[in-house]
């Protein structure tokens, strides 16, 4: 969409299988697009949809959640859950205007770095292609009586 | 010593936070012998030239109740909090955005178009649209400017204290009056309610299974309810696990679920994230493919989870849009 467009995306990445993943690739020199900026947490079952909302209010074009393999948790399902938040968070996400390929849920292995490397290499390219995500809050306006009457008339 | 000077303002609502206040039935002449009520446009005849005439912090506190959508709503709430030293959010919609606050799925020429245009039980075949300014022979008419999207109160001037509640609870209203009258106010800040989640006072608690699931869900005209079980455990989406407790479980000892309007406890940020993740973590699969049947048979979403509080979210509104 645009060549000039770098975007972020935020990894929330579990700190046994999908973490592991992401320092081995870091380890073993393999290179991918330095446009992931990874957050460890214990697991993904720890990952609430209030974080994910954050990151996109706070310029996050993409959030990554990274967790181990179904039966794989180290918390036996913590990724379980992970899956069921993260997939109706993602059939919110258009009503939102929020394209839901903006959030990616991957089971990356511990020593799955190749798999970790195509993920960011595809998922960058996906927001490459779907352009930057523009969240706009409100902030308060501090106008005086006089200021705000003068708007209402003009 | 003179009585406190307090005043009661609506904004975009529906007039229930009005009826609330009436609702205070006997109380209310205890209210009224505390306090000395200056301005409240739906019950007394004062104008706002009595508000602007009034000095800057002479009101003891105002209450405002619903969300700010026009440059109108906008200067009251700007005026209210220069003459009162507490500003006080009285409803969810002036809380967190309310029921009006789902306009920002929306935009602005979206709601005009489908009111003024669209709607099937309209008639207006030049397509006239309000105008701030329209001038005729007697003279040039003038309406407030309909805002690109729905702000709560706290989003529009410095707010000191929340009522929560669609409308607020009768003795939330009660304990807040008497806290202001003996000036036992918490700190600013606060959301005068409970700060626990509703489970806690839920007569139904007590039939809430162990590993609470849901297995199937179903909307509440799709399933005949039991009365006294917890109404999870029958799968209707009840929000009371996400929600601030306070109302007394008014909805569910009317047989409906909770749908959130008193907001969140002080233990979360964003409503509708915390209750979409409390329903989402109870759903009874592990398989990707039956979670996704699942949630598909919670319609609306965003309408479900943040039908009181879409303004007051993270997102605030339907993104890519002017703010």
């Amino acid at each position: 969409m645009n060549e000039e467009f770098e975007p972020k995306i935020i990894g929330v990445l579990c700190n046994w299988c999908s973490y592991m993943a992401s320092d081995l690739a870091g380890t073993s020199r393999s290179h991918y697009p330095p446009n992931i900026r990874v957050v460890r947490v214990m697991c993904s079952g720890r990952i609430e949809p209030q974080l994910i909302l954050w990151a996109f209010q706070q310029g996050a074009d993409g959030v990554l959640v990274g967790g181990c393999n179904p039966g794989d948790c180290h918390y036996q399902e913590g990724n379980y859950k992970a899956l069921r938040r993260v997939t109706l968070l993602k059939a919110m996400l258009p009503q939102f205007g929020i394209e839901p390929e903006r959030l990616r849920l991957e089971w990356i292995c511990a020593s799955c770095a190749e798999e970790m490397r195509k993920t960011v290499f595809d998922f960058t390219n996906t927001l490459r292609r779907l352009g930057p995500l523009k969240v706009v809050i409100p902030q308060i306006i501090p106008l005086s009586g006089k200021a705000v009457m003068e708007y209402a008339q003009t | 010593m003179p009585k406190p000077k307090v005043a009661f303002y609506w904004c975009a609502s529906c007039g229930g936070c009005e009826e609330a206040v009436v609702d205070l039935a006997d109380a209310i002449l205890g209210v009224v012998d505390a306090v000395d009520i200056v301005f409240w446009p739906v019950a007394m005849d004062f104008k706002r030239e009595d508000v602007e005439a009034l000095k800057d912090g002479e009101l003891a506190a105002a209450f405002v109740n619903g969300a700010i959508r026009t440059t109108e709503q906008e200067e009251m709430a700007h005026l209210l909090r220069r003459k009162s030293q507490a500003l006080i959010a009285f409803g969810s919609c002036s809380h967190t955005g309310g029921i009006p606050g789902l306009a920002n799925l929306y935009t602005r020429e979206d709601i005009l178009k489908r009111v003024y245009i669209e709607n099937p039980s309209i008639v207006n075949p030049n397509h006239i649209l309000p105008q701030e300014k329209s001038v005729e022979t007697e003279g040039t008419l003038r309406l407030p400017a309909f805002k690109d999207d729905v702000r709560t109160l706290s989003q529009t001037v410095d707010v000191d204290y929340y009522l929560p509640g669609c409308p607020p609870p009768v003795n939330l209203i009660v304990n807040a009056v008497t806290a202001l009258v003996e000036g036992k106010l918490p700190p600013k800040g606060s959301v005068l309610a409970p700060d626990v989640a509703l489970c806690s006072e839920c007569p139904r608690n007590a039939t809430k299974p162990e590993k609470l699931t849901l297995k199937d869900v179903k909307r509440p005209h799709e399933v005949i309810i039991d009365g006294e079980r917890c109404l999870l455990a029958q799968g209707v989406i009840c929000l009371g696990p996400a929600t601030r407790s306070g109302c007394g479980a008014a909805c569910l000892n009317a047989n409906m679920p909770c749908t959130g309007c008193m907001g969140s406890t002080s233990g979360s940020k964003d409503y509708g994230a915390k209750a979409l993740s409390a329903m989402a973590s109870l759903l009874d699969s592990n398989d990707a493919e039956e979670i996704k049947e699942m949630v598909g048979k919670i319609v609306d979403p965003a309408g479900t989870f943040y039908r009181y509080s879409l303004p007051a979210s993270f997102l605030h509104r339907r993104v890519g849009h002017p703010g």
